[in-house]
């Protein structure tokens, strides 16, 4: 019985599980803490207003309505966790998913309001755009030896004041935001599939969850199953081996960046084809929510599938500090809980060898001590 | 056109301290891609301290005392990067990329908390320091001289004498290069990067402080430092890791930044018609191209970003 336990907890994906949930409790009991420093009285509230979310309101339709709420900025996030997690499993650190879905906003509401065109063209229009910036990235790496990270900050920067440009051409005349989808060209609004009515007629639920979901388990099969994958992943871990092995290590780059970033540009349309936001376009700072993928994908892991619940959870928190008690503290709580979250799971490979490090000490011991019985 | 050259020289002074604070940090072999946040912490710093002096300290009082608060909190903040990257060998764009998150959020917290505390209908993340500001400038005949920039030009001295002058300097820059190396010659790699980290947080906060007293006095924290620490960042790489560079290069995009605020004053800028946001893009756009240019034989340090192990070969 010891002995299973013993190799239950030496399994990888027990570990990394073990690891996310322990950044979460630190997360949230250091978030708690600050709570309690500005006000006291109120911080149990506030932590539970921000762990149960939409579970305060106690009619259960307002419940589910707003569930769907929380589901419908999962899907994007979902998307820019997983375009930083397939980059990064091929060693590559996408810090532009930010500005890939910034171009990937203003592609598809380009082409929505602008153009007129109908919703899977915007969808596929915006994954070209991310796409296409992604791959200038890794265009630059393959041939020009430019640090990907250095080169995702400076194109998140210029795509942020690209699109500001391009949806001023779209935008109300009163104010910094674009048309709403409504009233501009109803046909660029995903389908709800029916999904809206489940969730007490949110008509902001549709295609793009089942979608993103979808997409994670591609992303899963690519990289686990297939000899593309393979490649991929061979050139992450050493690329002049892969070149001997007669792989095309710049193709493989580019080609990662570009599939990288046509999944945050692929967020983006999901988020905003849905209607549920409008682009302000005197925007002055990259939308949080590709740094926010960075968060997704190392808290589930790096694996594809832990992603979904990773970028639920960060969501769910997200959604729920706009919970809290606003007479004493501020909404941004909740940013402040995850940004903790992202810190913490940089500890997470020296969680892993302090464990390891454990157990075969024990192990040892325990070798030992039946050494000695005999 | 003085206008111009004021703001120049203002934003040149940001970036260069930004950068130069980078720069060590590199040069000891830590990647310090959390700039930005370190920045919102010392505004947040120096924004507190301007706050709260009563308005009959002396103006050196005040003076030193904001540049110490905005130290102070960059060089705290810096050790959330020091402890991870060094003593855990954690991924040091990860750490960095989650201190630019917790910067913003954690001052906006603490500003709006602090706001709704004086008085409940304050829910904005904004302080104002209209008074105290005035302190920093001297007016030499319709050129708005602010002291920061005499102490970034100091800064820089500083910084080329204790780097490539100093025995500090240059085991700083050996850790950078090859840490085992510099271990076997008897060098605490460990203390050395911690070293640099704390100058960079050291500088950081200071460009920070200086950053949101340029042209406006008070700070909306909500909006971070708007990507001034990511373009500090750039300018360090432009200027190839060395501080002469480094100046080169702040003082062209700054100048570039400096144009976005007053293009609207030179007629031919004007009838270009061109968006406020294309002087913005500038200097994004040059430095991707020159370093598309020259980083085949880039001059950055080669052990940054490897978290250093005794035990590895």
């Amino acid at each position: 019985m010891k002995q299973e336990k013993t190799s239950l907890l030496r399994n990888g994906a027990v570990q990394s599980l073990l690891a996310s949930l322990l950044c979460i409790i630190l997360g949230l009991v250091v978030g708690y803490i600050a709570l309690l420093l500005i006000n006291p009285a109120g911080a149990n509230g506030a932590i539970l207003a921000i762990v149960e979310n939409f579970m305060t309101y106690s009619k259960s339709t307002a419940q589910l309505r707003y569930f769907g709420s929380t589901l419908v900025k999962t899907a994007p996030l979902l998307m820019c966790s997983l375009s930083v997690l397939f980059a990064y499993k091929v060693g590559l650190f996408n810090i532009g998913a930010a500005g890939q879905y910034v171009v990937g906003t203003g592609a598809a509401l380009y082409c929505a309001l602008g153009l007129k065109l109908p919703w899977f063209l915007c969808l596929i229009a915006a994954i070209l755009a991310g796409a296409a910036l992604g791959a200038i990235s890794g265009l630059l790496k393959a041939y020009c030896n430019v640090n990907e990270v250095i080169s995702c900050i400076m194109l998140n920067w210029i795509s942020l004041y690209a699109v500001n440009m391009l949806l001023t051409l779209v935008k109300e005349e009163t104010s910094p935001y674009t048309f709403t989808l409504s009233s501009t060209n109803e046909g660029a609004i995903l389908p709800s599939l029916g999904l809206g009515a489940l969730f007490s007629k949110n008509q902001y639920v549709g295609l793009a969850i089942p979608l993103a979901i979808l997409t994670a388990v591609l992303v899963w099969v690519l990289l686990e199953k297939t000899k593309l994958g393979y490649e991929l992943k061979a050139t992450g871990c050493n690329k002049f081996a892969a070149k001997y092995c007669g792989m095309r290590e710049r193709k493989n780059l580019i080609l990662t960046m570009a599939i990288s970033g046509g999944l945050a540009g692929m967020g983006a349309a999901m988020l905003f084809l849905s209607g549920f936001e409008q682009w302000q376009c005197t925007q002055s700072a990259v939308p949080a929510m590709g740094f926010n993928g960075i968060a997704a994908a190392f808290l589930g892991g790096l694996n594809p599938i832990g992603a979904i619940f990773s970028s639920y959870f960060i969501q769910h928190i997200t959604n729920g500090g706009a919970y809290v008690d606003k007479t004493m503290y501020s909404s941004q709580i909740s940013d402040f809980i995850s940004a903790l979250i992202i810190y913490l799971c940089g500890f997470v490979l020296f969680f892993k060898t302090a464990l390891n490090a454990w157990l075969n000490r024990r192990d040892e011991k325990k070798a030992e001590k039946g050494g000695g019985g005999k | 056109m003085i206008l111009l050259l004021q703001y120049t020289l203002i934003f040149a002074s940001v970036l260069l301290l930004v950068a130069l604070g980078g720069c060590f940090s590199e040069h000891s072999g830590v990647i310090n891609i959390g700039l930005e946040g370190i920045m919102v912490m010392g505004a947040l710093g120096g924004a507190l301290m301007m706050k709260f002096l009563p308005d009959s300290t002396p103006a050196f009082g005040v003076i030193l005392l904001v540049v110490l608060a905005a130290i102070a909190l960059g060089v705290v903040y810096s050790l959330l990067l020091a402890v991870a990257a060094i003593n855990f060998k954690a991924d040091q764009t990860l750490v960095g990329t989650a201190m630019n998150l917790l910067g913003t959020a954690a001052a906006t917290v603490f500003v709006k908390a602090m706001n709704t505390a004086e008085s409940v209908d304050n829910v904005s993340s904004t302080i104002q320091y209209i008074n105290a500001k005035k302190a920093f400038l001297v007016n030499l005949g319709g050129f708005e001289f602010n002291w920061f920039m005499l102490l970034a030009a100091l800064a820089l001295v500083g910084s080329y004498v204790s780097l490539y002058k100093t025995r500090f300097g240059l085991r700083l820059m050996a850790c950078g290069e090859h840490p085992q190396a510099a271990d076997s010659v008897g060098i605490n790699v460990y203390r050395m990067r911690y070293a640099g980290v704390l100058i960079s947080g050291m500088l950081g906060g200071l460009g920070g402080i200086v950053y949101i007293t340029a042209g406006v006095s008070e700070w909306k924290f909500e909006n971070g430092v708007a990507g001034f620490g990511f373009l500090a960042l750039a300018v360090m790489i432009f200027g190839q890791w060395k501080p002469t560079r480094i100046a080169l290069a702040a003082l062209l995009f700054g100048f570039c930044r400096a144009l976005g605020n007053v293009y609207s004053g030179f007629d031919f800028l004007k009838a270009l018609n061109l968006p406020a946001a294309t002087y913005n893009m500038l200097p994004y756009i040059i430095s991707l191209v020159v370093l598309a240019f020259t980083s085949k034989k880039s001059r950055a340090p080669k052990a940054e970003g490897v978290p250093y192990d005794k035990g590895q070969r």
